[in-house]
């Protein structure tokens, strides 16, 4: 009796584990195939005009480089706007504000802002940055962009500032070290391997976000490195080539789709051997 | 103890005399700081005031019958969000029902039966996964997995079900490839890896003491799971299911390209719809008329309403469990 209850027990456990690994087989097939035709479809259409020209008519000859370097544009404009305003609030979050009412607020609406849509921040962006200018404009492409960096910084630095031993901070107060000095020159350092992965994963989310430059910085089909008007980036230009009925944009959208992906993986690679050489 | 000696540094007289200039350092870097923090708050309540601004001409046309209106006519500049909302709703709904139970499954696998050599190259390659931009899947979707479906899966389907009473209703033809149902799947796909992920993370904060009880007792791996692991984990994997809602709810790109962008609900899973953020996507550059644009802001609003409920009580969730584990060990 007891032994044939054992036995059903035993079966029902592995037929439930059974179907863990089949769960385990059925996401990463998908994902495999994913990055199959990823890697199949995209390499086929990477050719050096991809590189060295601007997006062609439908028929013609041409390449990706004003997107790319749109792209490059605007992601800079991102860090160097994103990167300051979100280490310094993750700063205050880590040392000044840890157990204040508004530190509690602040972290909260900024993990909010970590995940909030971002064809949302786009919208914001347009009706701050484009109505009142009058005009698409890659540098309302990077503000956009730069939204979605601060939360992510603000996260990252917070979480590492946490992680450092106060024990660290009392040696260099008990030298006559001011505050700032401390921060600056004691925790800031022990926490720059994290800070720099947060920051390296930042820019990772943002060089394949779509939506918050679709009505920022627009696309544009010419050469262009004026940040007052508006600017191709290589997600909207997917999106765009993608869309389009004619078959050699296709072929281009998956160059750039490959393109990104590879950007993004090492991008995030990277920054997990960062992480993990440090000594946190 | 790191404040009470700083306090006492700050309000020491030497430190003034010896060091001049630190203290007006101190202040201004303590100002900077708090600065940035509080940028952060104006973004959140800019968020809200812009869209708001923005949406002010289709709220005060339509007020709240814009929530249960199905028109979308620019053409009579009559608009209503019923059916974006649905196509939203739904085929997160889908996303949620596909990835919750692959996404667990595919966690215990990684914590309990994958052979330990494993275990790490896997779980690398699943957040490496979660990081791949949501237009790598959208035009994924669009030219590889809805012909496929158009061909291979949505007529045999449309023909199983078309004499049973109710499921004729949710799959019928024709078989176009894109619609709610291709929508969900994507979504299903990228939030799939995510999920893994924050499960996997959560599953291995159980204390391997109360697993080993389990066992001692005679438990199988499935009861351990199903009566340790679960229970323990609960909160924390309710918050991640959370906060991957949020995503699917919001997710522009990898919907975009194949919901078909239709305004109209449809019974069938295999018609075209639209969902709030595709819509905008869609439309937003060429809306022309007085409350076309504000209509389509209106609809921004509301997906802001909806996934700032949706993330803040993942956080909360999330945050009771950090709380519990702090307090643990």
């Amino acid at each position: 009796m007891n032994r044939r209850r054992y036995v059903r027990r035993r079966r029902r456990s592995n037929i439930l584990m059974g179907l863990s690994v089949a769960a385990t087989l059925f996401g990463l097939g998908w994902l495999a195939m994913i990055l199959g035709a990823l890697l199949y479809e995209g390499f086929s259409g990477l050719d050096i005009p991809v590189f060295t020209q601007s997006t062609p008519p439908p028929g013609a000859v041409g390449g990706l480089l004003n997107a790319i370097i749109g792209s490059l544009m605007m992601v800079f404009f991102a860090v160097v706007i994103g990167t300051p305003i979100g280490l310094m609030a993750g700063t205050w979050l880590g040392e000044y504000g840890r157990h204040g009412k508004l530190g509690f607020v602040v972290r909260f609406l900024n993990d909010i802002l970590l995940s909030v849509p971002s064809i949302v921040l786009g919208l914001f962006i347009y009706d701050v940055m484009v109505l009142t200018m009058g005009h698409f404009s890659a540098w309302a492409g990077g503000v956009a962009l730069a939204a979605i960096v601060i939360p992510v910084v603000v996260r990252t630095t917070e979480n590492m500032l946490l992680l450092i031993p106060n024990t660290l901070r009392e040696a260099a107060a008990a030298l006559g070290a001011g505050h700032s000095i401390i921060i600056r020159q004691i925790t800031w350092r022990a926490a720059r391997a994290g800070i720099i992965t947060g920051l390296l994963l930042a820019v990772a989310r943002i060089s394949g976000e779509t939506a918050p430059l679709l009505f920022t910085a627009l696309n544009n089909q010419f050469f262009s490195l004026d940040p007052n008007g508006p600017m191709a980036s290589l997600p909207v230009a997917i999106f765009q080539m993608a869309m389009s009925p004619y078959a050699d944009w296709h072929r281009m959208a998956w160059a750039g789709a490959v393109l990104i992906t590879l950007t993004v993986l090492i991008l995030s690679i990277t920054a997990r051997t960062v992480e993990s050489r440090s000594e946190l | 103890m790191v404040d009470l000696a700083l306090k006492e540094c700050a309000t020491s007289k030497p430190a003034t005399r010896y060091m001049p200039g630190k203290l007006g350092t101190d202040r201004l870097f303590r100002s900077v700081s708090l600065t940035s923090a509080i940028a952060v708050l104006v973004m959140f309540a800019g968020i809200m005031v812009a869209l708001i601004y923005g949406a002010w001409p289709a709220i005060t046309a339509f007020g709240f019958s814009f929530l249960w209106t199905e028109i979308w006519n620019p053409v009579t500049q009559r608009f209503g969000a019923v059916a974006p909302i649905y196509g939203t709703l739904v085929t997160s709904l889908i996303a949620m029902l596909i990835a919750v139970p692959v996404g667990i499954g595919t966690a215990i696998f990684l914590t309990e039966i994958c052979p330990r050599p494993l275990r790490r190259p896997i779980g690398i390659a699943v957040e490496l996964l979660a990081g791949i931009p949501s237009i790598i899947y959208g035009i994924w979707g669009l030219f590889i997995l809805a012909p496929f479906l158009q061909t291979y899966v949505m007529p045999p389907v449309i023909d199983a079900f078309s004499y049973v009473p109710v499921l004729s209703d949710l799959f019928a033809g024709p078989p176009y490839g894109i619609g709610i149902f291709t929508a969900g799947l994507i979504l299903a796909i990228m939030i799939l890896p995510f999920i893994t992920a924050i499960s996997r993370d959560v599953f291995l904060t159980v204390p391997a003491v109360l697993k080993e009880a389990a066992y001692g007792l005679g438990a199988t791996t499935w009861e351990v799971e199903y009566n340790v692991v679960l229970p323990y984990a609960r909160g924390g994997v309710v918050g991640g299911i959370m906060l991957a809602l949020g995503r699917a709810l919001g997710e522009t790109m990898a919907v975009t390209f194949v919901i078909g962008n239709a305004h109209r609900i449809s019974a069938s899973l295999f018609a075209p719809g639209t969902t709030i953020s595709a819509a905008i996507a869609n439309e937003f550059t060429e809306a022309v008329g007085a409350l076309y644009a504000p209509s389509l802001v209106l609809l921004g609003l509301i997906l802001f309403f909806v996934t700032v409920i949706v993330l803040g009580s993942a956080q909360y969730m999330l945050h009771r469990l950090e709380k519990r584990a702090g307090g643990r060990s």
